[in-house]
C-alpha cells in the first residue's frame, strides 16, 4: 500500500502490513510533536510587554504533558517491536517444507542460478545453469542456498520484499514463495566493486505449467551434456554443501 | 585548578615575541580558540569538497552518462569513490572536527571558565594528527588506481582485497586516513573530559555545566569507549591489505563480518558521538531566544547518559540481513527501538522549553528550531530500519540514505550553522548579517527537504544504493522514478549555490561587520563575560560562579536574565 511496487510472495504483504503500522503508530507522535511544536512557535513568539515564564520542568501540572506522551510511547514500542519480530520470524527464523531448491552463486558482477531440473534434486545431472535470469514456478514454496565466490553481495528481490546478503566462505539458506507470474528485477544491494551498478538479474514467475515446460526443455538440454541457451556458468561440484552449511532458519 | 592551564609552554598574551609570527600564531598555536578555528576551517573546507563530491555524483544519477561541469565524465568506478569519500569526508573529516573538536575546543574553556585546555600541547598535537589524516585522505584520491570505492562502511573482502577492490594503494590510504583522524579524537576527547571535570570556575558544580559541554564530554566518552575496537579492526584491515593476513579472509579461516561487528559497534555510538554536540548546541540557543530555563535541565542530561549506554547495545541493527544469526535481530530489534524512548524524551523537553517563552526568531534561533523539526523527521523514520521485519525490505535502499540524511544534515549542517551564527560574534568579535542570515536560512531548508524527500518515496520503490546509472534496472528506469531523481538533484544544486550566501556573509561580517558587545544576545553563559573575541587567556579576572546556566526570567528580578558570574 505505502510500498510503490507490485507484492509477489506470501509474505511481502505481512512486510507491507508492518510498513503501515509503523507509519500509523510512529506517524500518530511525528504529527503530535511536529504540531505541538509549531504550535508553541506561534503562541509564545516574542510579544511587546510580554515577559518569559519561569518554568523548571518539576511542575507537575506540565510534567504531565510529557509524562503520558511517554506511556504511550512505551506501549507503541511494544506493538511495533511484536509485529517486527513476527514478520522477522515469519520470514526469516522459519523455514517452511521445500517444493524445490534453487542455489544462487553470486560474483562480482553476475548472478548464476541453479535450478533443479526434471528431478527436483540440486547436484544432478539434469540441473539447469542459468546466468541472470532466475526461473519459478507461482505457489511452490522454494528454499534457496546463497553463496558468493568473491565479495559480499546481497540478493534484493524488491517484488518479494526479501534481502538477503551472500557472505564468501558461507551458504546461507532462505525461503520464498511467489504469488504472482511477472518478471521482475533482482538486484544487488550490497556495494561490490567497480560493476555493482551492472550487477542485475530478472525473476521469471510462471505458472507450474510454463515452469514446467520451461524445465523440461532445458533440462534436457543439461541432459545431453551441453549448455542450456541461457547458461553461461560451469556447473557446480558437490563441495557446495559441505563447505560450511549455514542455515538461516535452522541454527 | 585553573591555573594547571598555565603550564610553562603556555604564553600570556602580552609577553613572548613568538606572537608576531604569523605561522606561530596561528599554525603552532596551543591556545584553545586557534585549535578551534583550526578545526572549524578545516572541517567546512572538507565540507566543501564533499558538497562538491555530492553535486557530481546527483547530477550523474538525474542525467546519467552526462558530462558533468567542472568535473566531466563520471566512471562508474569514480562514482563508487566518490560517494564513499562524500559519506567518510561528512562522518570524519566535517561532523566530528567542527562540532565536536571545533564547538568542544571554543566551548569548553570558556563556558567552564577556564583559561585553556588542561592539555594544551596534547591539544595542538590533536589538530596536527587530524590534518595530517585530511592530507592522506586527500592524497589517496590521487594514486594510482584512483581514491577508494567501497563506501564509508568498508565490508571485507571488498576492502581487503585489491584484486577485488582495483584499488589498493586508495584503500590503504584510505584507512590509515580513518585511523589517523580517530588518534587525534582520542587526544582532543581525553582534554575534553579532563577539562571539564577538573578545570571549572571556583563555584561552579556538576549541574551548573550548561549542556553543550555535558553533551560534548559525554560524546567523547562515547567515542572512547567504542573506537578502541574499530582501531583495531582498521589495523587488521591494513594487515590484510598489506602484509597478507587473513582477520577477514574466510578460505584462509577469517571472517568479512568480523569487520561488521567491530565497525558498527563504533559505528552506532558514532551516531549519537556528533548527535549530542549539535543537541547541546541547540539547547544554549533555544533557552536564550526563548528566554526562558531548560525545561528538566536534569532530565535532558540524565537521557543523554540513558542514551550513550544504550547506543552501545543496537550496533547490529545495521546487519539484520547480513548473515548474522537471524534469532540475534530479535534482541537487537528491542534495543534499538527502545533507544526511541530516551531520544523522544530529549526532544520532547527540547520543544516543552518554548512553552510561556518570549520566542525570538534570530538567524541561530531559526537554524536551532529547524534542528528539532528535521531531525524528528530522521528518528521517526528509524523505526522502520529498526523493525527488523520492515528493514528486510528496507535495507540499503534510498530509504535508509533519506533516514540518515535527516538525521546526519541536521547535525553536521544545521547544528553547525546554528552554533556559528550564534558564537560568531564572541568568535570574531562581530555581528553576523541578520537578512543574509535569513535568506541563507530558507535558501537551505526548502531545498533540503526537497533533496530527501524524494529518496523516501524512491526507497519505497525498491531503488537500492550505491548505483551510478538505474537505466541498468527495468524497474528502476521508469520515468516517474526519474522524474524524482531530477527533483532531488535540482534541489541540491540550489542548496549549494545558497551557501555562497553564506560564505560571503561569514566573510563580510568577518571584516566589516558591527563590533559586537561582550553579550549580544543577553545570555547567562560564562563565555559571554569574556572579550569579544575572548584574549589568549580568556579573562583578566577569572569568574567565579553563583548558579546555573538557564536562569531566565528569574522571578523577582527586573533583568530577564541572570549571568552565571553575577554575585547574588
Amino acid at each position: 500500500m505505502l510500498l510503490r511496487l507490485p507484492s509477489a510472495s506470501t509474505y511481502s504483504g505481512d512486510i507491507d502490513q508492518l510498513v503501515l503500522w509503523v507509519t500509523l503508530l510512529a506517524g500518530f507522535w511525528f504529527f503530535a510533536a511536529e504540531g505541538m511544536f509549531f504550535w508553541l512557535m506561534w503562541r509564545f513568539r516574542a510579544r511587546p510587554g510580554v515577559k518569559s515564564q519561569y518554568i523548571t520542568g518539576k511542575e507537575p501540572h506540565l510534567k504531565r504533558w510529557l509524562n503520558i506522551p511517554h506511556i504511550f510511547i512505551l506501549i507503541f514500542d511494544v506493538i511495533i517491536i511484536v509485529m517486527a519480530v513476527r514478520v522477522w520470524v515469519k520470514v526469516k527464523q522459519t523455514m517452511p517444507p521445500a517444493d524445490d531448491t534453487v542455489r544462487i552463486v553470486s560474483r562480482q558482477w553476475a548472478w548464476t542460478f541453479q535450478h533443479s531440473g526434471t528431478d527436483g534434486q540440486l547436484d544432478t545431472a539434469d540441473d539447469v545453469w542459468t546466468s541472470d535470469t532466475l526461473h519459478v514456478a507461482e505457489g511452490k514454496t522454494y528454499h534457496f542456498l546463497l553463496e558468493s565466490k568473491d565479495v559480499i553481495h546481497s540478493f534484493f528481490v524488491p517484488v518479494f520484499r526479501l534481502k538477503q546478503d551472500a557472505i564468501p566462505g558461507r551458504t546461507i539458506s532462505g525461503w520464498f514463495k511467489a504469488t504472482k507470474t511477472g518478471t521482475y528485477d533482482i538486484l544487488c544491494a550490497e556495494i561490490c566493486g567497480m560493476g555493482h551498478g551492472i550487477m542485475g538479474g530478472r525473476i521469471v514467475i510462471e505458472s507450474p505449467e510454463q515452469h514446467a515446460t520451461w524445465v523440461s526443455q532445458h533440462s534436457v538440454l543439461a541432459d545431453a551434456g551441453t549448455t542450456a541457451s541461457d547458461s553461461t556458468a560451469a556447473p557446480s561440484t558437490a563441495g557446495h554443501v559441505a563447505r560450511g552449511h549455514l542455515a538461516a532458519g535452522q541454527n | 585548578m585553573a591555573e594547571i592551564a598555565h603550564a610553562p609552554d603556555h604564553h600570556p598574551a602580552h609577553h613572548g615575541h613568538a606572537e608576531s609570527n604569523w605561522f606561530i600564531k596561528y599554525m603552532w598555536s596551543t591556545d584553545h580558540k586557534v585549535i578551534a578555528l583550526q578545526y572549524m576551517f578545516t572541517g567546512m573546507l572538507m565540507a566543501m569538497i564533499a558538497g562538491f563530491m555530492a553535486y557530481v555524483f546527483r547530477m550523474q544519477l538525474a542525467y546519467p552518462g552526462m558530462n558533468v561541469p567542472f568535473f566531466g565524465h563520471v566512471s562508474p568506478e569514480q562514482y563508487n569513490a566518490l560517494i564513499t569519500n562524500h559519506g567518510s569526508i561528512m562522518v570524519f573529516w566535517v561532523a566530528m572536527p567542527v562540532l565536536l573538536a571545533g564547538f568542544g575546543n571554543f566551548l569548553i574553556p570558556l563556558m567552564c571558565g577556564c583559561d585553556d585546555m588542561v592539555f594544551p600541547r596534547i591539544n595542538r598535537l590533536s589538530y596536527q594528527l587530524f590534518f595530517i589524516s585530511a592530507v592522506v585522505l586527500v592524497v589517496s584520491w590521487f594514486v594510482p588506481g584512483g581514491g577508494f570505492g567501497g563506501a564509508w562502511t568498508a565490508y571485507p573482502p571488498l576492502s581487503a582485497v585489491g584484486k577485488y577492490n582495483l584499488t589498493p594503494m586508495g584503500s590503504s590510504l584510505w584507512v590509515l586516513a580513518v585511523a589517523l583522524e580517530f588518534v587525534a579524537f582520542l587526544l582532543g576527547g581525553i582534554n575534553f573530559i579532563v577539562t571539564a571535570m577538573n578545570a571549572r570556575a571556583p563555584g561552579m558544580r556538576a549541574f551548573d555545566v550548561p549542556l553543550a559541554v555535558w553533551m560534548i564530554v559525554t560524546a567523547s566518552l562515547l567515542f572512547m569507549a567504542s573506537v578502541g575496537p574499530l582501531i583495531a579492526g582498521a589495523v587488521m584491515l591494513l594487515f590484510d591489505q598489506n602484509l597478507g593476513t587473513g582477520f577477514y579472509n574466510p578460505t584462509r579461516g577469517g571472517d568479512p563480518v568480523l569487520w561488521q561487528h567491530l565497525f558498527w559497534f563504533f559505528g552506532h555510538p558514532e551516531v549519537y558521538v556528533v548527535l549530542l554536540p549539535a543537541m547541546g548546541i541547540v539547547a544554549e540557543i533555544i533557552t536564550v531566544f526563548a528566554r526562558k530555563k531548560m525545561f528538566g535541565y536534569k532530565t535532558v542530561i540524565y537521557t543523554v547518559v540513558a542514551t550513550g549506554v544504550l547506543s552501545f547495545f543496537v550496533w547490529a541493527h545495521h546487519q539484520f540481513v547480513a548473515g548474522i544469526d537471524p534469532r540475534m535481530a530479535n534482541v537487537f530489534t528491542v534495543t534499538t527501538v527502545i533507544i526511541s524512548i530516551p531520544i523522544a524524551e530529549m526532544c520532547f523537553l527540547y520543544i516543552a522549553t518554548l512553552y510561556g517563552g518570549s520566542i525570538r526568531f534570530t538567524t541561530p534561533m531559526l537554524w536551532a528550531l529547524a534542528f528539532i523539526a528535521e531531525f524528528l523527521i530522521g528518528g521517526v523514520t528509524g523505526i522502520y530500519l529498526g523493525a527488523s521485519g520492515a528493514d528486510i525490505f528496507f535495507h540499503d535502499t534510498y530509504f535508509v540514505v533519506a533516514h540518515f540524511h535527516y538525521t546526519f544534515y541536521p547535525i553536521a549542517i544545521i547544528g553547525t550553522i546554528a552554533g556559528i551564527t550564534f558564537w560568531f560574534p564572541k568568535i570574531f568579535g562581530r555581528m553576523m548579517n541578520e537578512t543574509l542570515g535569513k535568506i541563507h536560512f530558507w535558501g537551505t531548508i526548502i531545498p533540503f527537504n526537497f533533496i530527501f524527500i524524494p529518496m523516501f518515496f524512491l526507497g519505497l520503490s525498491g531503488e537500492h544504493r550505491r548505483i551510478y546509472d538505474y537505466t541498468h534496472f527495468p524497474d528502476l528506469a521508469t520515468p516517474s522514478m526519474q522524474a524524482l531523481r531530477i527533483t532531488s538533484t535540482v534541489a541540491l544544486v540550489i542548496m549549494l549555490l545558497f551557501q555562497f550566501i553564506f560564505i560571503f556573509n561569514f566573510l563580510y561580517s568577518w571584516l566589516r561587520g558591527r563590533k559586537a558587545e561582550k553579550n549580544p544576545w543577553r545570555s547567562n553563559t560564562l563565555e559571554w563575560t569574556a572579550d569579544s573575541p575572548p584574549p589568549h587567556g580568556n579573562w583578566r579576572e577569572m569568574p567565579t560562579v553563583y548558579r546555573g546556566p538557564y536562569e531566565y526570567a528569574t522571578p523577582g528580578r527586573d533583568s530577564d536574565y541572570w549571568p552565571q558570574d553575577e554575585r547574588a
